[in-house]
């Protein structure tokens, strides 16, 4: 899969920077795109990912920076001369034309005969699932359907490239869950390389080869669903994405690292001994099933919560251990029937090494 | 700087590369605004300069504004000039806001009639208000005794025809300035127990308060400087704009009705300036959340908005009625015979039948090439990209006629195109200058129309048309103008309206073979032929009554036939 980076380079976005007056929307970013990939910029509302999505549109074109495509530096060309379709959040179908002149738009400029536009037509439309639905017009359809329109729309001239802004967040939860899907089957079946805006971690998660996580203009992390979310490289990454539990501490020899009273044995990546860090490790991966005496980074700790969520139960746990922090871990409902767990309970947990990661802090 | 800036600083600027379509926009966007410079600012500029120089063309300062101000008869018009304008203003916006209030605030019956009734006095030119007056309270007038012995030419008459004619203007800012008020505030303060008075003046007043000044300056503007009423019913009382008319047409003075001109433009623009200001701040105030108020029944209030109503539209009705029997009837007050005689205008001296033609002809040329001027001027304007400066430069030029008054910009266009050396002189004396002078007049009314529709529209089409490689004209063709043709018919109505109805801007500069209905009723009433004026002015009252009916059927027609795609 291209996304393990062997594949074809097909657009290469050098220190874009944008600015709005003194501004900066975007700082130095740079990025790779391969081929037929899936790319989601994810990112809290204002750090920048609508900016990149038109900069690589050329709709507002960076500041300084350059964007290659298929090997063309198209850096300075107006939309029209750069290859890309694109969907927003709006959708911006045009309203007083029926699904199937507005798919045929973009074809009708390239003087095609008319058969072979309406073949299209109907090709595009059965691809999104709209075959019978081509002589209404946008204000007759769902949100959903005008969704799967707009998507045909872009993808009518075959562009090298699809863009899309939050094409789902003008939906409701149940239609955003099901498109999702289809969004995603259809670019595998297109081959299309494609990026999508969200804000949505789920949605990124679920839907990209590869995430691109950016916060206040700048990349914090690139990396498939699984680095991102097991490995996250930030701080901000790791808080951004799923839930995960920060405690300050200090590594205090290699591999060894202090939290309160307790020293947990863990990766320290270079981090010098003295330093002070934040210990992270997310609630799932807090152990308390079949524990062994003789493993390490064993914890003893109360629990001060327990709350039903689900399929799950989230405990809040405190003691001494953790010098007055508390920390969430997630227990099987079956655990916390099969030792009698409540509030106050006392309970040995695990933090495996492999799953606690340190920032360092300054 | 921030790091960022100072990175971006040192790092190469891109280029946007200009495509093709950017580089069509902005000429043709160009080749508008070098319309309205020509149509608008150079004359302006001629006619300011000419206001420094003397009789033969020689630059003298600002002699003869020493002059103006020495002469205690033109300087007193001037003075009478505000005061006029004052006092109507304030009747006008007390009335207009009571009857808007009756319209949007109260459960009266006939609300429909009541608006259909107070939209009357934009059929006719101002005129016609001082030809009614003239017929109730003139020397002859039925209702004479009415003024216990004072005079109806002069001030009294000014102001009320003035009040007349500019009463739906600002009619239409008031209700919508009340209409948007938000129904949650008025929950709020029932919420809070507040009694009727102290909501009104805390809630309701305040919410108006930004469309309140808003209609007061128009009124003011409008009123100041028109010029059809106080020529009517002035009689000796003389203001700024028919002093333009005597200066210019009567002694042939140019510089004077030049200077005359500045000293009218300076409150119209200051006025100008300063609603803008408030305007802007009224956007801020608006909220897309707002909830519509619906007012409940209350005996009351509501007939006592229907009484006040009835009165003020008995007013408009005795009005126009008046001015329709002064057009039927054979010879004031001796012979109160009906006749059709004072419609066979071939035979008054101020402008045949030819001129009401000239006025159709022209409206209509108006209507058509002012609105695609217009319209795609404000498109080009709107969804352009790139070019910021020339943008808001276009925006700045568009709305600079809203603070011409018709008067001045007339007489700039003698000074102007009535020049042998200048490349545009043959356009003197035709139609098309007519059409010019009015596209010009009433560009910015018709130019935010337009803005504001195209606002509306999804900013993402011409982004969307771009990336499918589409040319903008077949965007704007295709979608645009479907979308907005309802505005379109909107801006094409008004053009029309005011073509018809105007008499300052094209006083000036109508011909032998360009003379207009709205001008010959001004030239037969100067001559004595009232009938004839009554009937001209009633047979321009037709059209844009029949106009006005051609548009409601058409926008309903369109309407329902686009309602398949068109949600409300
Ligand atoms: N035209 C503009 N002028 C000035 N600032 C702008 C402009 N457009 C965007 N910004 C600013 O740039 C930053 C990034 O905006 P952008 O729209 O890219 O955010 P986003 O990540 O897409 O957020 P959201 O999730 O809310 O859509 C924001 O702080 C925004 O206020
Ligand atoms: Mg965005």
């Amino acid at each position: 899969m291209a996304a393990d980076g062997d594949g074809k380079v097909y657009l290469r976005i050098r220190n874009l920077t944008k600015m709005f007056g003194d501004f900066a929307a975007l700082r130095d970013v740079s990025l790779d795109v391969y081929d037929g990939e899936f790319v989601c910029f994810l990112g809290p509302s204002g750090c920048g990912k609508t900016t990149l999505l038109r900069a690589i549109a050329g709709l507002d074109i960076q500041t300084s920076g350059t964007v290659e495509q298929d090997g063309r530096d198209i850096s300075a060309l107006p939309p029209s001369e750069r290859d890309f379709g694109i969907v927003f959040q709006s959708y911006a179908l045009f309203p007083n034309m029926t699904v199937g002149k507005n798919v045929s738009y973009g074809l009708e400029n390239r003087k095609l005969p008319r058969d072979q536009i309406r073949a299209r037509v109907k090709e595009l439309l059965e691809l999104v699932g709209l075959h019978d639905q081509g002589d209404k017009y946008p204000a007759q359809l769902s949100g959903g359907q005008q969704q799967r329109v707009a998507l045909a729309r872009a993808m009518a001239t075959s562009p090298g490239l699809l863009l899309l802004d939050e094409p789902l967040s003008a939906l409701d939860a149940k239609v955003r869950v099901h498109l999702r899907g289809e969004i995603k089957d259809l670019q595998r079946r297109v081959g299309v390389t494609t990026i999508m805006v969200t804000h949505d971690q789920e949605e990124a998660l679920t839907m990209a080869d590869r995430i691109v996580v950016m916060d206040q203009g700048s990349i914090e992390q690139v990396g498939t669903p699984q680095e991102i979310y097991g490995e996250p490289r930030t701080s901000f990454v790791a808080d951004f994405i799923g839930t995960m539990n920060f405690v300050p501490g200090e590594v205090i020899a290699d591999h060894t690292v202090q939290i309160g009273g307790t020293t947990l044995t863990c990766p320290t990546d270079g981090i010098t001994p003295g330093h002070a860090v934040t210990v992270a490790i997310r609630p799932e991966d807090i152990n308390a099933q079949d524990i062994d005496g003789d493993d390490g980074n064993l914890v003893e700790t109360e629990i001060r919560h327990l709350e039903f969520l689900g399929s799950f139960y989230r405990a809040e746990l405190g003691g001494p251990a953790f010098g007055g922090h508390d920390i969430n871990a997630d227990f099987s409902i079956n655990l916390v029937r099969r030792k009698n767990l409540d509030v106050g309970s006392a309970i040995t947990v695990r933090f495996p090494a492999e799953f606690i990661r340190l920032y360092p802090r300054d | 700087m921030t790091q960022a800036a100072v990175q971006a600083a040192a790092a190469p600027r891109i280029k946007p590369k200009v495509s093709r379509d950017d580089w069509i926009m902005r000429a043709c966007m160009g080749v508008i605004a070098l319309f309205l410079v020509v149509a608008v600012l150079l004359p302006l500029y001629t006619m300011l300069s000419k206001s420094l120089e003397n009789r033969h063309g020689d630059f003298i300062g600002l002699t003869n504004y020493a002059e103006y101000f020495s002469t205690p008869a033109l300087f007193l018009s001037a003075v009478n000039s505000l005061q006029i304008s004052v006092i109507a203003t304030v009747i006008v916006l007390v009335t207009a806001f009571l009857y808007a209030y009756a319209l949007t605030r109260t459960c009266m019956p006939l609300k429909w009639l009541f608006k259909l009734i107070a939209a009357i006095p934009l059929l006719t030119p101002s005129l016609l208000s001082g030809i009614s007056l003239v017929y109730w309270f003139g020397n002859q007038g039925v209702a004479k005794h009415l003024l216990l012995g004072e005079s109806i030419y002069g001030p009294i008459g000014i102001v009320i025809g003035s009040a007349y004619w500019v009463f739906p203007h600002v009619l239409m800012i008031v209700i919508t300035a009340l209409s948007i008020t938000d129904a949650r505030l008025y929950e709020a303060a029932l919420a809070l127990r507040a009694g009727r008075w102290r909501t009104f003046f805390t809630v309701t007043l305040p919410g108006c308060k930004y469309g309140l000044i808003s209609a007061g300056f128009v009124a003011f503007t409008l009123i100041f400087t028109d010029f059809g009423v106080p020529k009517v019913i002035g009689g000796n009382y003389n203001v700024l704009a028919t002093d333009i008319y005597k200066q210019v047409i009567g002694q042939q003075n140019f510089q004077m009705g030049a200077v005359v001109s500045v000293v009218l433009l300076i409150p119209a623009v200051l006025a100008f300036a300063v609603d803008r200001i408030v305007q802007r701040k009224q956007v801020a105030l608006l909220s897309a959340r707002a909830v519509p108020y619906q007012p409940q029944p209350r005996t009351s209030r509501d007939w006592a908005a229907f009484a006040f109503c009835t009165v003020v539209a008995a007013v408009i009705l005795l009005m126009i009625g008046m001015a329709q029997y002064a057009a039927l009837i054979k010879f004031w007050p001796y012979n109160l015979t009906l006749t059709l005689g004072n419609y066979e205008f071939d035979l008054a001296n101020g402008g045949g039948w030819d001129s009401y033609h000239n006025s159709i002809r022209m409206s209509l040329y108006t209507a058509v090439v002012g609105t695609v001027i217009i319209f795609f001027g404000a498109y080009l304007m709107e969804k352009g990209r790139g070019f910021r400066a020339g943008r808001n430069g276009f925006h700045a030029i568009a709305m600079l006629p809203l603070a011409v008054p018709g008067m001045v910009l007339g007489l700039s266009y003698i000074f102007f195109f009535n020049n042998p050396a200048n490349p545009f002189n043959f356009l003197y004396g035709t139609m098309a200058i007519l059409v010019i002078a009015t596209v010009a007049h009433f560009y910015t009314v018709s130019h935010l129309t337009a803005v504001t529709a195209l606002k509306q529209m999804d900013a993402e089409f011409e982004s969307v048309s771009a990336s499918l490689n589409t040319p903008f004209y077949r965007t704007f063709l295709r979608v645009t103008v479907p979308v907005c043709v309802p505005a379109i018919l909107d801006i094409s109505m008004y053009l029309f309206l005011n073509a018809m109805t105007t008499v300052s801007a094209v006083v000036f500069i109508y011909s032998t073979d360009t003379t207009l209905a709205s001008v010959a009723v001004l030239n037969m009433d100067d001559q004595g032929e009232i009938p004839f004026a009554a009937a001209m002015a009633m047979m321009i009252a037709y059209t844009c009554a029949g106009a006005r009916i051609l548009h409601a059927i058409l926008t309903r027609g369109i309407m329902r036939t686009t309602q398949a795609w068109r949600t409300r």
